[in-house]
């Protein structure tokens, strides 16, 4: 199989989501530049972390005005498997792919820090790999991280199992001094309702690799080549969907 | 392009009050007509000005930094260049070079800060190398003056807000809280980047004809006559110079990068160099220099942000994100299509002579005509008297002997207290977790470790990095001021299992027009000479920031050293705290009877006096060796630096800082092998040098003592590392002191919080 990695101009984790896939798990990674209108033969496609186009006006702002979002918006709509970490999380739901916001952290500072996480619903093309109620440390890096959306949304993504990783302590408990940005209840991800879109803040792909001492952002991307592999993806409606467009 | 003209018209009269202006003085601008058999025009006082300031003539240290090695086994790239190389092996080269950003930083901290990460990012890509880290040293004003909080927010902020939007992690650094940086505070970032060794490219114009290209932000009016700015000294109109601090666009320089190092992959480029201090004027005569060429240019060909920008403007502007290319022939073209593809602007703007000469023009009409070789290599030196400030004896030689000793248990505890809690010592949590520590995935050993340790990008092998440098003993006793910022640094790296293997370094002193600081310029610079000779470890480069002073006050002369070192198998890196309850505590080094200069005499006693700990040089090179062959067999799991509090700070650290968590110890500071006969104070927090705080498995203790012995470092076992959540229970020289280590943890990582107003453990 093989992850299409989006690289805006300011991308900066792209190359770690390629080692990450690569290096860690042995599957195969290309890149999609931003100007490009192909997304080719991927099966997945992950927007990485970074500050897509600067981000001075507003994280992900303008990355969904970008020729290679329209195929991505496309490519999801019709089913295909889309991760956005961090700036890609920013994206996507600027790009109205998911729901809510997210705004600056409740300190009004950047942080990078390991976060404890706990993989709520672990039934998802993202997660499967996890068990649920797993605990896992991952870091974050972000100063625009804070998820935010109307109670409303909240309640739904809740009652709808939406919410697939959440900020917890090291007993693993979403409590507040747990919650590194000030995220609604705790969100650090959620899929979108059809189940192929997920978005989260910390980075999976910095703890994917032996050599670092932690491996326990791997099962994210090899939750995706199972999924893939596995032939059990959500519904994908054919590849003429893709690379159609200006 | 016309042919050349004999001269540039007279634009206007140059009056000794303009040449006053430009920082020069009646000699050198002799020095100038005589160098053009002429008077210069007005673009040519400003190019000699901004060429001839001490930013970047280096006039009054270079004939001290000649002093210094520079060669040596690792050495592929030394001083002169964008940026120092060493050969780490596998094909691979480490570029590495720290910078000053003090002016700029003080005036307006954010942009400051940011714009010096920014110049010091491209001059590590410029060689063709990718950024992998950075290092911030910083000293600051108290913590309790607002404007101290206000700067330290700022400068936080710039380094962040740059190097994560870039995304090149800040994996270490240290900063500093003192008076003596009230009003001066210092601002140095050192960039590394790794770069395949045939990759190796740089800024030279060669080859008559070939383009010259300028790349990335257009030119507009900020930050002209930068570098003179930098080279004078501080006052209370500084305020008044905020035009001159340029404005950083990290996401620009992202580009930049991205798109430099493909330009160099593909072989297009003959040498590129980043338009630093003094802009395009620098960059256009020092890669004509190198070259032995020339160069012509046209300022109308250079886009401009603003109307109507003069030649002297558009030569001297130091906006910010620039760079210029030499093309290789017939590789214009290829060139464009890069920088277009990273939507970059791109103009050729002039190209290589073989005439040696700087030719400027506008809109074809010749503005200036100046030599390069004088102009970049005749800058007039200066060597100055130094003299000692008899002040700073008395100082050295003062009785401290009331502060040797402790009344009774109690006040060990309070000092041990007041030191954890001291800005410089606590922990810099609150500043670290502000910058981007992981991006990359390189990152073994991040902020807080002795040195940080990253991934090479072949091979088993890791790279150690840190700075240290200590003004207050420069202040006191500058060589061993000097002597120490190298050996600290080896030590640091060496203390992650590292082979130190070369430095950058970064003098920031007052005015040396002041023969006192030029005697600390001169002794300090002769320490480091020294230093780097007895532990193999030349320099390869670095920068030079005089008149750090404000209201006649200057800094306290602080020398601050960036180290590599390389350690074979990253998997055999040695952490900085203990890991396992049960381990034994082993202390390498002799302690002797030294508390001058300490952070404990300044902190507890308010006093900043004696004479500093004395530096053997040969120790320091024993130490070092010990420590590598301990990384190479693994015999330690921990291995610590015992600097600013001395071995108290140094075992509580260890503690506080714990794999999984805090842990216990116990120990008998008397067990520690010492010199002669140290009081209580020396013993506890004295800052004895090469010394060092190390943690073993019982089992390994023999082996890691006749290690210590084979290498001639006195070496014994003090105590053991007990459980998690235990306490803190050392004794020594009469005093015991038993604490809670959660408690200590508190205090070491609320300090800074604390006094920013913000809540320890508040997490979002």
């Amino acid at each position: 199989m093989k992850f299409g990695i989006v690289r805006f101009p300011g991308s900066n984790c792209d190359a770690d989501v390629v080692r990450a896939v690569t290096e860690g798990l042995g599957e195969e990674a290309t890149y999609l530049w931003h100007k490009s209108h192909d997304l080719g033969d991927v099966d997945v496609v992950v927007l990485p972390g970074g500050f897509s186009y600067g981000d001075y006006l507003r994280a992900g702002a303008i990355a969904r005005f970008s020729p290679i979002m329209r195929e991505v918006v496309a490519f999801a709509r019709a089913g295909g498997l889309t991760l956005g970490i961090c700036n890609g999380f920013q994206v996507l739901c600027e790009a109205r792919l998911l729901p809510g916001a997210l705004v600056r952290n409740r300190s009004l500072r950047f942080r990078c820090v390991e976060v404890g996480v706990r993989v709520e619903n672990a039934a998802t093309p993202f997660s499967r790999a996890y068990r649920e109620g797993e605990r896992l440390s991952i870091p974050i890096a972000h100063g625009e991280g804070q998820f935010v959306a109307d109670s409303g949304t909240l309640d739904r993504l809740e009652a709808e199992r939406r919410v697939v990783f959440r900020y917890v302590d090291g007993s693993g408990e979403p409590t507040d001094a747990a919650n590194p940005n000030g995220s609604a209840r705790n969100i650090a991800g959620i899929i979108n309702e059809a189940g192929n879109v997920l978005g989260l803040m910390p980075h999976p792909e910095r703890v994917s690799l032996g050599y670092l001492g932690n491996t326990d952002g791997l099962g994210v991307f090899a939750s995706l080549a199972r999924s893939v592999g596995g032939g059990d993806r959500p519904h994908r409606r054919g590849a003429e969907t893709v690379g159609v467009g200006s | 392009m016309t042919g050349a003209v004999a001269s540039p018209e007279r634009d206007l009269d140059i009056t000794p009050e303009l040449v006053h202006e430009h920082g020069l003085s009646p000699a050198e601008y002799e020095r100038i007509l005589a160098i053009l058999g002429r008077a210069p025009t007005l673009a040519e006082l400003g190019v000699f000005s901004a060429m001839w300031s001490e930013h970047c003539g280096y006039k009054n240290s270079r004939p001290l930094l000649r002093t210094l090695p520079t060669h040596g086994d690792a050495v592929v790239q030394g001083p002169g260049e964008n940026a120092g190389v060493i050969d780490v092996g596998e094909g691979w080269g480490v570029a590495f070079k720290i910078e000053s950003h003090n002016h700029p930083s003080a005036v307006e901290p954010y942009q400051g800060a940011a714009t010096g990460s920014g110049g010091i990012l491209r001059d590590v890509f410029t060689m063709g190398a990718r950024p992998i880290a950075l290092f911030d040293s910083l000293r600051f004003g108290t913590l309790d003056s607002p404007r101290a909080r206000y700067l330290l927010d700022g400068v936080v902020r710039g380094v962040g807000d740059y190097g994560n939007c870039v995304g090149v992690p800040t994996v270490g650094g240290e900063t500093v809280f003192d008076p003596a940086y009230e009003k001066n505070p210092l601002v140095n970032v050192m960039c590394v980047g790794v770069v395949p060794l045939e990759r190796l490219i740089r800024g030279e114009a060669r080859g008559v004809g070939n383009p010259v290209m300028a790349v990335g932000a257009r030119t507009g009016r900020d930050g002209i006559h930068g570098a003179t700015f930098a080279s004078g000294e501080l006052d209370e109109e500084s305020a008044d110079s905020r035009p001159q601090v340029q404005v950083g666009d990290p996401f620009t320089e992202k580009l930049l990068l991205e798109a430099s190092l493909e330009l160099i992959g593909r072989d297009l480029l003959v040498g590129i160099q980043d338009m630093g201090a003094a802009g395009l004027t620098s960059s256009a005569t020092e890669m004509a220099a190198r070259s032995g060429s020339g160069i012509d240019i046209d300022v109308a060909l250079v886009p401009v942000r603003e109307e109507g920008m003069t030649p002297y403007e558009i030569l001297l502007s130091e906006s910010q994100e620039r760079m210029l290319l030499v093309a290789r022939p017939e590789c214009e073209e290829a060139v464009r299509e890069v920088l277009e593809r990273w939507d970059l602007q791109a103009a050729t703007i002039g190209k290589v002579t073989d005439d040696g000469v700087f030719r400027v023009r506008e809109d074809g009409r010749v503005v200036a005509e100046i030599p390069v070789d004088p102009l970049v290599n005749e800058c007039p030196t200066y060597t100055r008297e130094g003299v000692e400030d008899p002040e700073i004896g008395r100082l050295r030689e003062m009785d401290l002997s009331a502060h040797r000793t402790f009344g009774c248990d109690a006040d060990v505890d309070a000092a041990l207290r007041t030191l954890l809690d001291a800005p410089t010592i606590a922990s810099k949590r609150w500043i670290h977790e502000q910058y981007d520590t992981s991006v990359q995935t390189n990152t073994l050993a991040g902020p807080g470790a002795d040195a940080a340790v990253l991934r090479l990008p072949a091979g088993k092998r890791a790279l150690a990095a840190t700075t240290d440098g200590n003004g207050r003993y420069t202040y006191l006793e500058p060589r061993t001021g000097g002597r120490i910022a190298v050996a600290e640094a080896a030590r640091n790296v060496a203390c992650a299992g590292a082979r130190p293997l070369a430095i950058t370094n970064c003098l920031n002193f007052g005015s040396p027009l002041r023969p006192a600081v030029y005697h600390q310029l001169a002794e300090a610079v002769a320490g480091m000479g020294e230093a780097c000779r007895a532990l193999g470890t030349p320099v390869t480069g670095g920068n030079v920031s005089l008149y750090n002073e404000t209201g006649g006050q200057p800094v306290y002369p602080t020398p601050v050293v960036g180290m590599l070192g390389v350690l074979e198998d990253r998997d055999l890196r040695i952490g900085s705290s203990f890991r396992e309850p049960g381990d034994v505590i082993v202390v390498l080094g002799a302690t002797r009877d030294e508390i001058g200069g300490s952070e404990y005499l300044a902190a507890v006693g308010g006093l900043v006096a004696g004479p500093p700990p004395a530096l053997d040089l040969d120790e320091a090179r024993r130490l070092v060796e010990l420590l590598v062959a301990v990384g190479e067999v693994g015999v330690a799991r921990s291995a610590h630096d015992c600097a600013d509090g001395g071995l108290a700070i140094a075992l509580a650290e260890c503690a506080i800082g714990a794999h999984g968590g805090p842990l216990g110890l116990e120990a008998d500071l008397d067990h520690a092998p010492r010199v002669g006969e140290p009081a209580a104070a020396a013993l506890w927090f004295g800052e004895t040098q090469s010394r060092v705080v190390v943690s073993c498995a019982p089992g390994r203790v023999d082996q890691l003592m006749t290690l210590a012995g084979a290498h001639e470092v006195p070496a014994a076992r003090i105590g053991r590392v007990a459980g998690p959540r235990g306490t803190y229970e050392v004794h020594g020289g009469g005093h015991r002191v038993r604490v809670d280590v959660e408690e200590l943890g508190r205090i070491y990582e609320s300090a800074l919080p604390r006094r920013m107003r913000e809540e320890a453990g508040l997490t979002a």
